[in-house]
């Protein structure tokens, strides 16, 4: 392969080089003897700046024959159109050779450049060896991309373990212990998380300090600097004129990582930074600055964002209107809750029930609120603006305005006019907006209904719940529905999954295996309880690897596509137990 | 980038094809009478001379084809594109010089290759000249030079033959330095780097599958292997065959290293006894990469222009003020890699060091070596 001769053409200005007129005076030149191995001389004086790694010319020895550049002109000019140096074409390449092989022979060293500032420490353990080898194998298997994702129909995936699905457990495992990540790794720890954006905080939690230092020097990784940025940004407790500094003068990424820092432990001081150049703002970054104020929102910030919600931008005014109905007690949420409330009152005429009069315009008040005045295609523009507005209202109006009802008794009120589905959404956006679990946990209900009817989205309710609730009631629901819904509802449930969630799952699978199903409508599920079933199940489903006898009934073949299913997720979990062997350092 | 892959690509294709070269080195099963023997090596020795004789009439032709080259003008070259290569390439093989060959492809790629492209292409022309003007003169040339120039033009060498002279045998504690497999055309070759305890010299290990499989041995990195080898003849021999392996593969030694004078002066040094070498492998001590100053554009794709050594990556002493560019084919997954390693303190690195630069092969963490 004939790349550039790096080393030697640095020595000619290249310009000169392929010009016709390159001939420059003949140097002095280092006799042939000096082909027996000239070492760089200790005395040979540097080349010119900027780097050149040869011998240059003109440096003193004897004079040999034509320089280089002359030799280069000449032959992209061709002997027809002039006398080469030497006389003849071949002279020329007799010559050209001895050249090309002295200033190989001759090279020297390179001015270095500035070198990359030193890297912070990191104090954590360094890995047991078997865990950075399995580290090695989990990122590599990544890059291979033979991760079959959850949610994907796969077809059969073969009976080994699923390694993609097990970097995420060694990442938070080895986060807990505290370990350092090998500095080998650090790149495609840095690919990893850039690929998988659920991965990321993991990822770069265990990448720690040197991975920042590292994606300094790559713009492919500058979003490490946004998101990872809580161990490097000046902000907590540290010098204010450093935040100020990178606040002013940053790129981007770097402004938007000084103002998450500083919102996570100064939130005032956060907003008082992105208030003091608002007005000099892209929209774009705008958006992006207002979006960061979701940390550590607070009532501190409701002057400022009533102000964002004249913004001349639209998406800038809706994010604020959003962020201001997440403030319970902004002026905001006030305006909406009266709207709302002017829409929703019990039933006084038939006792006992709701009413809903649903809003006969969106005038220029609720706009500027971030109403947004046009529906999607397909609803009603009365029943659009309602939902708006209860969404973004707090819920406590409502028990105040149903005759002091909690919600589990609000939620089981009739609903004239079949006005039901439009209100309960309307809540549970509320409820998962403003985090508010005892509003979620009235309108997700008991598991035993079917949820297809209906307009709750039992997935989102679930993650305002606290942990051991949202995974018994997730096993409850598979319990009673089977596996076919149950998809994202085990997204959001805590990983390992407790033991009545495992066991109802497995139980699931069992079932549904035993009715004859194929198991390749499972393959989500399947890709889930090989990440999240704790290792100690593995045992306990070892019987179910077994190819069964065929039977009747079932579809052709399924029994031995089941079995292959089963044996990779005990083979997985078998992995993870080993995996989280290793990093306790027992192996 | 694999050092003068040229040379080794044609014996690879050799390999690939073992028919239609030439009779040279003895095969053949059971034990011939003597008189057939006698016959014998005269067939071969026919057969010897007669691929000389191709051979030199291919250099003959290939000499014209560049003198050809040289009156129109290089620029002259960029236009006529592959073609004129590729049908120089193709009357060598009929030379039956796939060395000669191999050297004519590459030529193709380089014409028009980017800024510098024509004193690239003068120095392989050159290269390619000062070959066949040493394959005409190789009788007068010292023994070694003239089986490098034998080795470069395609001849081979048969390990068997190399292995069978226990003389030539050495036996050392090898450090394995380095593995890397290149896809070369339909083949896959394996360079296996070495450096002997003892000796204190290097060596590599050539191997080529074809079909996809992997070609034999594989040697984990770092270790050390006692063992026999014979080095294959040349100027600057390198290449080695692997004889007796006296026992399994042990836990290997932090190879010593030097700095980075010292590895441009071991490739002058190579030069010397093998013009045409693109690099001579070496351990660099205390060195630390130095990423281009914004951004590493060069390291997003072998698709940008070429870096120069002024934007490139280098790797610099960590003590002196000397450095050395990375060079242009290092892939950006071994450049980040060894950024990343370096966030620990200085490294050795062990990779060729030669006219492109140096490439890089294997970085130790501590005493655990990484493949780049």
């Amino acid at each position: 392969m004939s790349g550039p001769p790096e080393v030697a053409e640095a020595a000619e200005p290249r310009a000169e080089a392929e010009a016709e007129a390159a001939a420059r005076p003949v140097g002095a030149v280092p006799g042939p003897g000096t082909s027996t191995g000239p070492g760089p001389g200790p005395d040979r004086g540097r080349g010119d700046a900027g780097g050149p790694h040869c011998a240059g010319r003109g440096e003193g020895g004897e004079p040999d024959g034509p320089e280089w550049g002359e030799l280069v002109a000449a032959a992209l000019l061709g002997g027809e159109r002039r006398r080469p140096p030497g006389g003849s074409s071949r002279a020329l390449l007799d010559a050209a050779a001895a050249e090309t092989v002295r200033r190989r022979a001759g090279a020297r060293p390179a001015a270095p450049r500035r070198r990359p500032g030193p890297a912070p420490q990191d104090a954590r353990t360094p890995l047991p060896t078997a865990a950075e080898q399995r580290l090695a194998t989990l990122l590599a298997e990544r890059v291979g991309g033979g991760t079959g994702h959850p949610g994907a129909v796969a077809g059969r995936r073969g009976a080994g373990p699923d390694l993609g699905e097990l970097l995420p457990q060694w990442l938070a495992e080895a986060n807990r212990q505290g370990y350092r990540a090998p500095a080998d790794l650090l790149p495609a720890l840095l690919d990893a998380a850039r690929a998988r954006t659920d991965l990321r905080a993991e990822t770069l939690a265990f990448a720690g300090p040197r991975a920042l230092w590292l994606a300094r020097h790559n713009p492919d990784w500058r979003f490490a600097l946004r998101d990872g940025v809580r161990r490097r940004v000046p902000g907590a407790g540290e010098d204010p004129g450093a935040a100020e500094r990178v606040w002013q003068e940053g790129l981007f990424a770097e402004r938007v990582a000084v103002l998450s820092s500083l919102r996570r432990h100064r939130p005032e001081a956060g907003l008082a930074l992105l208030a003091s150049t608002w007005q000099t703002e892209r929209a774009e970054d705008r958006l992006m600055f207002l979006d960061s104020l979701r940390q550590g929102l607070g009532e501190a910030d409701e002057p400022f964002l009533e102000r964002a919600l004249a913004d001349r931008s639209r998406t800038v005014r809706a994010t604020a209107a959003e962020l201001l109905a997440a403030l319970p007690g902004s002026a905001l949420a006030a305006r909406m809750a009266e709207r709302a409330r002017a829409c929703v009152a019990p039933d006084r005429v038939r006792g006992g029930g709701i009413v809903v009069e649903a809003p006969h315009e969106c005038d220029a008040g609720m706009q500027r609120d971030g109403v947004i005045p046009k529906p999607p295609t397909g609803r009603g523009e009365r029943a659009w603006w309602l939902v708006q507005l209860v969404e973004a209202s707090p819920l406590h109006v409502w028990c105040e305005r149903l005759e002091g009802r909690a919600p589990e008794q609000i939620v089981a009120l009739p609903v004239a006019d079949g006005w039901r589905d439009d209100l309960h959404a309307a809540w549970c956006g509320a409820a998962v907006r403003q985090r508010n679990a005892a509003w979620a946990r009235a309108l997700i209900g008991e598991p035993i209904e079917p949820f297809a009817e209906g307009p709750r989205d039992p997935a989102k309710l679930l993650s305002v719940l606290p942990e051991e609730e949202r995974g018994a009631w997730a096993a409850r629901f598979i319990a009673s529905h089977g596996l076919s819904e149950a998809f994202r509802i085990l997204g959001v449930c805590a990983v390992p999954w407790s033991l009545p969630l495992g066991r109802a799952v497995v139980d699931a699978l069992e079932i549904a295996r035993d009715a004859g199903s194929y198991p390749w409508s499972f393959s989500g599920v399947m890709g889930l309880a090989e990440r999240c079933l704790d290792p100690s199940d593995a045992e306990r489903l070892a019987p179910l690897a077994a190819v069964p006898d065929a039977r009747e009934e079932e579809s052709p073949g399924a029994g031995a596509y089941w079995a292959e299913s089963f044996q990779r997720l005990v083979s997985t979990l078998r992995l993870r137990g080993t995996m989280l062997a290793e990093l306790s350092g027992g192996g | 980038m694999p050092a003068d892959d040229a040379t080794l690509r044609a014996e690879g294709e050799g390999a690939g094809a073992e028919t239609g070269m030439s009779g040279e080195g003895s095969s053949g099963a059971g034990t011939p009478a003597p008189a057939q023997s006698r016959s014998r090596t005269e067939a071969a020795h026919r057969r010897a001379a007669q691929r000389a004789a191709r051979i030199s009439a291919g250099t003959e032709e290939l000499e014209q084809r560049l003198a050809d080259l040289l009156r129109g003008g290089l620029a002259g070259a960029e236009q006529a594109g592959y073609a004129l290569w590729e049908e120089i390439a193709a009357r060598m093989v009929d030379s039956q010089a796939p060395g000669l060959a191999a050297r004519v492809r590459e030529l193709g790629s380089v014409a028009g290759s980017g800024e510098g492209w024509p004193e690239r292409l003068l120095a392989e022309c050159a290269l390619l000249h000062l070959l066949a003007r040493a394959w005409e003169g190789r009788d007068t040339l010292p023994r070694p030079l003239a089986e490098t120039v034998r080795t470069r033009v395609g001849l081979t060498v048969e390990t068997s033959e190399l292995l069978a002279d226990g003389d030539a045998l050495i036996r050392d504690e090898w450090l394995v330095l380095a593995q890397r497999d290149t896809e070369e055309g339909r083949l896959t070759a394996r360079r296996i780097w070495l450096y002997g305890r003892g000796t204190g010299r290097s060596a590599m290990l050539l191997s080529f599958a074809a079909g996809g499989r992997a070609p034999e041995p594989a040697l984990p990195v770092g270790a050390a292997l006692d063992a026999d080898v014979a080095y294959y003849p040349g100027g600057s021999p390198l290449r080695v065959a692997l004889g007796e392996r006296h026992g399994a593969p042990m836990p290997g030694f932090p190879p010593a290293g030097g700095s980075i004078p010292e590895a441009l002066e071991t490739y002058a040094h190579a030069l010397h006894g093998d013009p045409w070498l693109e690099g001579w492998p070496y351990v660099l001590r205390d060195v630390v990469p130095i990423p281009p100053p914004e951004g590493g554009a060069s390291a997003t794709g072998p698709a940008q222009p070429r870096p120069r050594t002024a934007t490139g990556w280098q790797l610099a002493s960590a003590g002196a003020d000397v450095a050395l560019p990375l060079a242009p084919g290092t892939s950006p997954r071994a450049l980040w890699k060894l950024l990343a390693m370096s966030a620990d303190g200085p490294l050795t690195v062990f990779g060729e060091c030669g006219h492109h630069g140096f490439t890089p092969h294997t970085a130790w963490l501590g005493s655990r070596p990484v493949t780049l």
